[in-house]
């Protein structure tokens, strides 16, 4: 593991990389300046606590504190997901609902089919990955949807006049949220290897692990990925188009 | 008993009060026009009756039962709204005409959907016509016919024929007076003089929805 290992010194010093975009912002009067410091103050506080949190946890390696620690990450996903909702009706349960089910079931496999084990070390940095990928395809598909019900809601109405239910005259935006939500993790699966390699594989080869098997890894990773952005779209876009209408299955003004 | 009944039905919009202490009823059978001044509010009254929006105030009763406490899904088929200015939706004319039968859980009739174009004067290779194709003119008379499949009880017309040519005027006219005849009951919004001139009942809007 000494490959990994970064010096105090050497962190210091690739600080200079912060000063590229602080450059770029003043000479071109981007205003980002004070933005640029603020987001890289807040990662090296964020890192170190989890740093330190993660620690923590693995020494311990209690399973009732691992479990926790995935609500944790399912809880902050939910709740990112769930702000980038546009719709003012939004539910954050239904965010939540969504990353319970779609990271369980994810892991759940894993598990049974005995791809990582239960130990922090594995459960923890799997879990973040799965719930922050499906809180983008999540988010994608809140943003497709309310696009949807703008665009065509015309269309919408007509359908509803017609006397449709409420999700008869959603499918065909429903549809395409849920596809455009799911369609990056499928695009970044067919250039895997070839155009990115994702942090997962970086991160072994990086930490010395022969290529070779850091894909086993990286195949794993890509097929979790696949499940858990495809059941996040599918279940936050089935609960939330409803957020649309009302009970008496009229669709809301908008604001 | 009325077919339907509006006792003093108020709406507001946001902050702008759009109909205040509407009444009136429709008998079974009637036809219906109401005119008055754009904006005060006849798409409005419509859409209440169609049971796509609800009053803030007031009640709308369909053959003496509150809607509110009818399924309002169910109900629209039975009193089903045209827009003034109609969306086909997805993308051909047989999407357009099948979603009546999805929504009943009923297998497309294309022989039916043929029959219905033919009365508004369009032939059976429209059903596979790309919406986009289509001239104003057709476009209002799918969006009728979609409406008729299957015979409402009360048909709701948000002045169908403004812009229409004159042909399509005709012929929309002539599949309206035919559905009366066969028993579908007409509330009708409209500015044509033709129009105005053949009502028998008339209702004159006036801006917060007082009636003449
Ligand atoms: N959803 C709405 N939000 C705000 N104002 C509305 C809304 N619907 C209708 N209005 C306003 O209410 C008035 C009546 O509208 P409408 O019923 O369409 O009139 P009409 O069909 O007689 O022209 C208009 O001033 C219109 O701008
Ligand atoms: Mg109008």
């Amino acid at each position: 593991m000494k490959a990994m290992a970064v010096s105090d010194l050497s962190l210091i010093l690739s600080f200079a990389l912060v000063l590229v975009p602080v450059a770029i912002s003043w000479k071109e009067k981007l205003g980002l300046t004070r933005d640029i410091f603020y987001s890289v103050g807040r990662a090296i506080v964020q890192l170190v606590i989890v740093g330190y949190v993660l620690k923590f946890i693995m020494q311990v390696n209690n399973a009732l504190l691992t479990l926790l620690m995935t609500l944790f990450i399912i809880f902050n996903a939910a709740w990112n997901a769930n702000k980038r909702d546009p719709n003012p009706n939004r539910q954050l349960w239904q965010s939540i609902m969504a990353l319970l089910i779609g990271t369980y079931i994810t892991l759940g496999v894993l598990l049974l089919t005995q791809t990582v084990k239960l130990k922090p070390m594995q459960i923890i940095p799997i879990t973040g990955m799965i719930a922050g990928n499906e809180m983008v395809a999540m988010g994608l598909c809140y943003k497709v949807l309310a696009t949807g019900f703008h665009d065509q809601r015309q269309q919408v109405l007509e359908k509803i006049a017609l006397g449709a239910d409420v999700k008869t005259a959603s499918m065909t935006i429903l549809r395409r949220s849920i596809k455009t939500a799911m369609q990056p993790t499928i695009d970044s699966a067919k250039t895997v290897g070839l155009v990115n390699l994702p942090g997962m594989m970086s991160g072994l080869i990086f930490a010395g692990v022969d290529p070779v098997y850091a894909i086993k890894y990286q195949i794993m990773v890509t097929f979790m990925l696949l499940s858990a952005t495809g059941l996040g779209a599918v279940i936050a876009g089935y609960l939330s188009y409803r957020n649309y209408f009302n009970k008496r299955s009229q669709l809301r003004e908008e604001q | 008993m009325a077919l339907i009944e509006l006792k003093q039905v108020s709406y507001r919009a946001g902050d702008q009060e759009i109909l205040q202490d509407v009444s009136f009823a429709v008998e079974e059978g009637d036809y219906l026009t109401l005119t008055g001044p754009s904006g005060s509010g006849k798409s409005t009254t419509l859409k209440l009756i169609a049971g796509l929006i609800s009053p803030n105030k007031g009640e709308i009763f369909y053959k003496g039962q509150n809607l509110d406490s009818l399924d309002l899904v169910q109900y629209r088929r039975q009193v089903s709204y045209c827009f003034q200015q109609p969306t086909l939706f997805d993308e051909t004319v047989k999407d357009n005409l099948a979603l009546p039968f999805a929504i009943r859980k009923q297998d497309f009739a294309e022989k039916r959907a043929q029959e219905a174009l033919k009365q508004v004067d369009l032939s059976a290779d429209y059903l596979d016509k790309k919406i986009t194709t289509l001239s104003g003119g057709e476009k209002q008379r799918v969006a009728l016919i979609r409406n008729l499949l299957f015979r409402p009880e009360l048909l709701l017309l948000d002045e169908v024929t403004t812009g229409l040519d004159e042909e399509s005027k005709q012929i929309v006219h002539q599949l309206i007076a035919r559905v009366h005849q066969e028993g579908t009951t007409i509330v009708q919004v409209t500015h044509d003089q033709e129009e105005l001139a053949a009502s028998k009942q008339l209702l004159h809007m006036e801006k917060g929805g007082v009636l003449k």
